[in-house]
């Protein structure tokens, strides 16, 4: 179906790739040891040099770094280029504490938009499309991250943002989007009001293809996503310390192809953190082999998922990882058992009574941890019999609990009750007091 | 024959929903013939007879209300003891099942209408004929 867009490199045999990581991950190393006084300190910490490292297996002996680094170093105290190098910078939101700041050379951002046209020339795109960016632009990483990429494998952009979502379903039939990229919730929203709007994706759109993500959405979604829209949705992966967003699945679907010249990845039992075997779930830790600005080691994103270093059926060697099952920082804990958001909406998505929109609040009651799912009926859901609908919350607590292991309470809502989102769905309240 | 249509909707259990029903019907123009509410806790169903049920579906559904439409049978009942056990009676020994059911007094006022949800609408409507038990028509229902 789809060409390569660097076919020497996505098709690389793993001895090569291997070579060509073990190189560079000597040279990362010994740079920021020499630029950074942060990963200086670090190694001298651990007991490590730079001459230390000669095969790609002695990035075990590395030190960790993680989000709390970022922000103690706050604003650019980790960072390995001199201000001089520095192109852009791009800031975390920090919903979750202080803001962290990321930086680019010239080189970085080249990088970056190639690792992204790998990607969309994966998914079949080329100079012909008509890429509708749809995530935010400005400090988030997910509008230019994506705008670079496309404008790369000459497709033409159309850099809409988030919201104003009457006139991106305009502009998309004006123009003939044929791509979009936003946050999945958002697409489900841009469903619904092109429904009211009396327009079908399906019909009165060119629409071929959504890059989805910024946010965990499970296969179910994608199901609902391409039964209703006729689109085919891929996943994207990326955050903001490594670039932003930068992988894809192809169009084969099976897991996103981490491109292993610029990245090393491993997967580590977060228990131990002794890489576990391919198939198993574990923590994601990036190196970074080939970014400038801000290059960091063995990094600790906090998401879980699997690895699958097998060469892909489409001919990219690369290694793949599988969707993310949840970060470890939306990881909610309801009496003492670990429950992903992302859990709940691969329940919710399979019971065709249950809209495309839903929330969770967390509660405690006393000493208990009370966990209420949202959900809004669909029509095709609505029984006039009060009986009908009693056994229909009985139905969705029963599958979430045969998925989470704990009882949650089901609220059924009306369509249009819970909020939209444009970017990051805010899926969680949790309304107890620490 | 055409049955009568009862509009239903799916309301969650928060001031001011009735209300917003009530004023979308109001603003249409269509006329509540009977209506009762059924309460499940945070959530309800309304159901409604409407003098004009078509146009009643059509508003309520533009302003994005979760709305159904079903078949039902309005009998009239005599306004005397008895009247309703005459009624059930007759459809309980030939096994059809009432899931729901609600009165009102029309202006008129010899008889009550009882409307009923069975779970088989064409026996119903057989065996009670055949005790002389008068059924309303769609247009009877419009024209009170």
């Amino acid at each position: 179906m789809s060409g390569y867009w660097d076919p020497h490199i996505e098709r690389m045999p793993l001895e090569d790739l291997h070579a060509l990581q073990e190189d560079r991950l000597k040279s990362v190393v010994r740079y920021v040891y020499d630029h950074s006084a942060f990963y200086r300190q670090r190694f001298k910490e651990a007991g490590v040099e730079p001459g230390d490292i000669r095969t790609l297996a002695d990035v075990s002996k590395l030190p960790f770094t993680r989000k709390v680094d970022l922000r103690d170093n706050y604003p650019t105290g980790m960072f390995s280029a001199p201000k001089s190098q520095v192109v852009r910078y791009h800031v975390s939101s920090g919903t979750t504490g202080k803001p962290t700041v990321v930086g680019y050379t010239k080189g970085d951002i080249e990088t970056w938009s190639e690792s992204l046209a790998r990607a969309l020339t994966s998914i079949g795109l080329d100079s012909d499309d008509v890429v509708q960016v749809g995530y935010g632009y400005g400090l988030f990483t997910g509008g230019l991250g994506l705008h670079y990429g496309a404008e790369r494998i000459g497709a033409a952009v159309l850099p809409v943002g988030t919201g104003n979502t009457e006139r991106q379903i305009e502009l998309m039939q004006d123009l003939g989007t044929t791509a979009i990229a936003c946050t999945p919730s958002y697409f489900l929203h841009i469903m619904e009001v092109a429904e009211k709007m009396g327009i079908s994706i399906k019909k009165d759109t060119q629409l071929k293809a959504g890059i989805f993500g910024a946010e965990p959405w499970s296969l179910e979604t994608r199901k609902r996503i391409e039964d209703a829209t006729g689109i085919n949705a891929y996943d994207i992966y990326g955050t903001s310390e490594i670039s932003g967003p930068l992988f894809t699945e192809c169009h084969v679907k099976k897991g996103i192809h981490v491109w292993a010249d610029m990245f090393l990845i491993e997967v580590l039992d977060p228990k131990t953190d002794e890489p576990v075997a391919d198939g198993e779930t574990g923590e994601l830790v990036f190196t970074t082999l080939h970014k400038f600005a801000l290059p960091l080691i063995r990094y600790r994103i906090g998401d879980l998922t699997i690895m699958d270093s097998e060469p892909c059926e489409c001919g990219r060697t690369h290694p793949r990882i599988m969707r993310i099952l949840g970060r470890t920082d939306d990881m909610l804990i309801i009496r003492g058992i670990n429950v992903f958001p992302s859990q709940v909406e691969s329940v919710l998505m399979d019971i065709p009574e249950v809209g495309d929109h839903w929330e969770i609040l967390v509660d405690r009651k006393g000493p208990l941890d009370m966990m209420t799912v949202r959900v809004e009926l669909t029509q095709a859901g609505f029984s006039d019999k009060i009986g009908d609908l009693m056994k229909l919350r009985k139905k969705i607590s029963k599958e979430l609990k045969g998925v989470l292991n704990i009882a949650a309470e089901v609220d059924l809502v009306e369509p249009g009750t819970i909020p939209r989102s444009m970017g990051k769905a805010k899926r969680v309240t949790d309304n107890r007091k620490v | 024959m055409t049955e009568i249509k009862q509009i239903s909707l799916f309301v969650e259990n928060r001031p001011g929903r009735t209300a917003k029903v009530a004023k979308t019907l109001s603003d249409a123009g269509v006329n509540i013939r009977a209506l009762t509410i059924a309460e499940a806790g945070d959530f309800g169903v309304i159901r409604m007879v409407l003098d004009d049920p078509e146009k009643g579906y059509k508003v309520l559904k533009e302003n994005a209300f979760t709305v159904s439409m079903t078949d039902v049978l309005a009998v009239e009942m005599k306004d005397t003891p008895g009247g309703l056990y005459e009624i059930v009676n007759t459809l309980g020994l030939n096994s059809v099942n009432v899931d729901y059911a609600y009165a009102f007094v029309t202006a008129k006022a010899e008889r009550a209408m009882l409307i009923l949800r069975v779970d088989d609408i064409a026996k119903a409507r057989r065996v009670l004929g055949e005790k002389n038990v008068k059924i309303a028509t769609k247009e009877e229902i419009q024209a009170i």
